[in-house]
């Protein structure tokens, strides 16, 4: 398989682009691999890349029922942070961070990433005061955080709305300068290709449907295409983790839900970085192609459907004017939905499941893009050494019955409040 | 906007609705001990059906809760019954 260099693009070019091969195989499936992992999307194939990279273990398969980044990982705003404060989450996070700086190297494949920064406006002394909190619990973990008083955030963002009008007066910003973007589709196909190239298989169009048992314990699934049996199977299926776990007798602490993100017809460069609004669940950042990305929050009840209802599209706009008067003029392109694993808390899951055989990767709420590659590889580390790492020891599934929730937000046990 | 029944007030606009929660999940009675493990399974456990899912709902403007039954993959409403009410 090609190395991918400036090299190889200039040798390609001369051949007119005709003589690229296919970035990976499309194999038919053997009888048995020592680990499946369920779900095509960003989690399942780092997961498998680091089961080959880190652990030697290349006898994977990773099963998609559609196409590869089909699902969350198609869909999100690509927002990548490492800020937060709960201990559990902080140096997970933070893990991501440091992977995603060095991802396309490792991967030779170009993710994209743009550590254009992001800005989390305040809009009272309170959250000013969380704000700071925040900011410190970062610095004390060495993560880069800044703190912009009103005047410093007008400097910089001129364009936010700053009049006595302004229905959500902005007090001030906290700053992650590492933080930025990275181009989603990118990250499925570069772990897919650096999966594949150490000799995991990649079987898309292919659903799981239920489980092989052999005295109480998982070795393998069905598929709609035949039976695999399978040392340790590995779910990564996003919004339909509740699904699949139910298949195995399991119930979680997860509610599916609709989440929606919109695009502006291209404009000018306007938005060189990430602004969340601190009012009202509403964030926005600009494509290199241009348009404006839009996202909002949750249709607040369970749904399966991969579209979002419309009180969401008016309140998300309704946001982006509010904090920003000058993109009323502007079209939506499109928009689109996907369905999230809320958990309870706000916080994942990366841990054994009480049912021998079976791993959860799950509950990534609205943030789970970011931490793609720290998931796949803390998941990794799980399935092979059949124990967490440090920096997921906390995502366990018992929390909830210790009373160990990892809560950033403060909300209680409500997911769509989180 | 999608309409919701209310079976107190008829039609009304999604926008007048609230979702409270899953449906037929009884709070464990607080006057005995209760351990984690129910505890925990009451506050955080739930079903999360994909299709047909029982679910408790408020009508803002009447204040009334109410059960409703809707899938969860096509957004049909399949049925309101008022909370005393058993479904038949
Ligand atoms: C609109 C939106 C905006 C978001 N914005 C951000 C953001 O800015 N920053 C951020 O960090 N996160 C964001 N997220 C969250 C993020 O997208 C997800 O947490 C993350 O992509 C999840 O990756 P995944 O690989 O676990 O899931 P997915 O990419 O959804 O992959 C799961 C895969 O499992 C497959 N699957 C499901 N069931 C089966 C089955 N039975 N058999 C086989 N395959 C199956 C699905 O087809 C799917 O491809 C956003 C999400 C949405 C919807
Ligand atoms: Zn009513």
């Amino acid at each position: 398989m090609t190395h991918y260099s400036a090299f190889s693009v200039f040798r390609h070019a001369l051949r007119g682009n005709k003589t690229w091969g296919r970035a990976w195989r499309d194999p038919e499936p053997k009888a048995s691999y020592d680990v499946v992992i369920v779900g095509g999307g960003g989690h399942g194939l780092a997961t498998a890349y680091y089961l080959a990279k880190e652990h030697g273990i290349t006898n994977v398969a990773v099963i998609e029922k559609g196409w590869l980044g089909g699902g969350n990982t198609g869909r999100n705003t690509t927002i990548v942070r490492s800020n937060y404060m709960m201990p559990g989450n902080t140096m997970f996070y933070e893990r991501s961070m440091k992977l995603w700086e060095n991802l396309s190297q490792d991967l030779n494949y170009n993710v994209m990433i743009s550590q254009r920064g992001q800005y989390n406006l305040c809009h009272s002394p309170g959250q000013m005061d969380a704000a700071r909190r925040r900011g410190n619990v970062m610095r004390a973990n060495g993560i880069d955080a800044e703190l912009f008083d009103r005047a410093e955030v007008r400097r910089r963002l001129p364009y936010l709305d700053y009049t006595e009008n302004a229905r959500f007066p902005i007090h001030g910003a906290i700053y992650q300068s590492r933080a930025g973007t990275a181009r989603h589709d990118a990250v499925a196909w570069g772990f897919a290709r650096g999966a594949d190239r150490r000799g995991v298989d990649i079987l898309q169009q292919r659903e799981v449907t239920g489980y092989l048992w052999e005295g109480g314990r998982i070795v393998g699934v069905q598929t709609n295409r035949g039976d695999i049996r399978a040392g340790k199977v590995g779910l990564c299926v996003a919004g339909h983790s509740g699904h699949l776990a139910r298949m195995a007798g399991l119930r979680l602490p997860i509610e599916t839900h609709s989440l929606q993100a919109f695009v502006t017809e291209p404009y000018k460069p306007l938005v060189d970085t990430v602004i969340s609004f601190g009012a009202a669940h509403f964030y926005i950042s600009q494509s290199d192609k241009g348009g404006l990305v839009l996202g909002g929050d949750l249709d607040m009840y369970n749904s399966y459907a991969q579209r979002g209802g419309l009180p969401i599209v008016e309140h998300t706009l309704a946001s982006a004017k509010a904090l920003m008067p000058s993109v009323s003029r502007l079209k939506l392109l499109r928009h689109w939905a996907g369905v999230m694993d809320m958990s309870m808390d706000g916080s994942p899951f990366i841990a054994k499941t009480p049912v021998d055989g079976l791993y959860l990767n799950g509950g990534w709420c609205y943030g789970g893009f970011k931490a793609t590659p720290a998931s796949g590889w803390c998941f990794a580390h799980t399935i092979a050494r059949d124990a967490p790492h440090a920096d997921n020891a906390e995502f366990t599934l018992n929390r909830f019955e210790r009373g160990y929730q990892i809560d950033e937000k403060g909300m209680g046990p409500k997911p769509n409040a989180h | 906007m999608q309409q919701f029944p209310c079976p107190f007030c008829g039609l009304r606009d999604e926008r007048e609705f609230h979702f409270a929660g899953e449906a037929g999940k009884p709070r464990p009675d607080t006057t005995q001990p209760i351990s984690d493990a129910d505890w925990a399974k009451y506050l955080f456990y739930c079903a999360n059906a994909k299709g047909a899912s029982h679910e408790v709902w408020v009508h803002t403007t009447c204040q009334e809760y109410f059960v409703m039954t809707r899938d969860t993959v096509t957004m049909a409403v399949l049925g309101t019954h008022a909370l005393h009410e058993v479904p038949a």
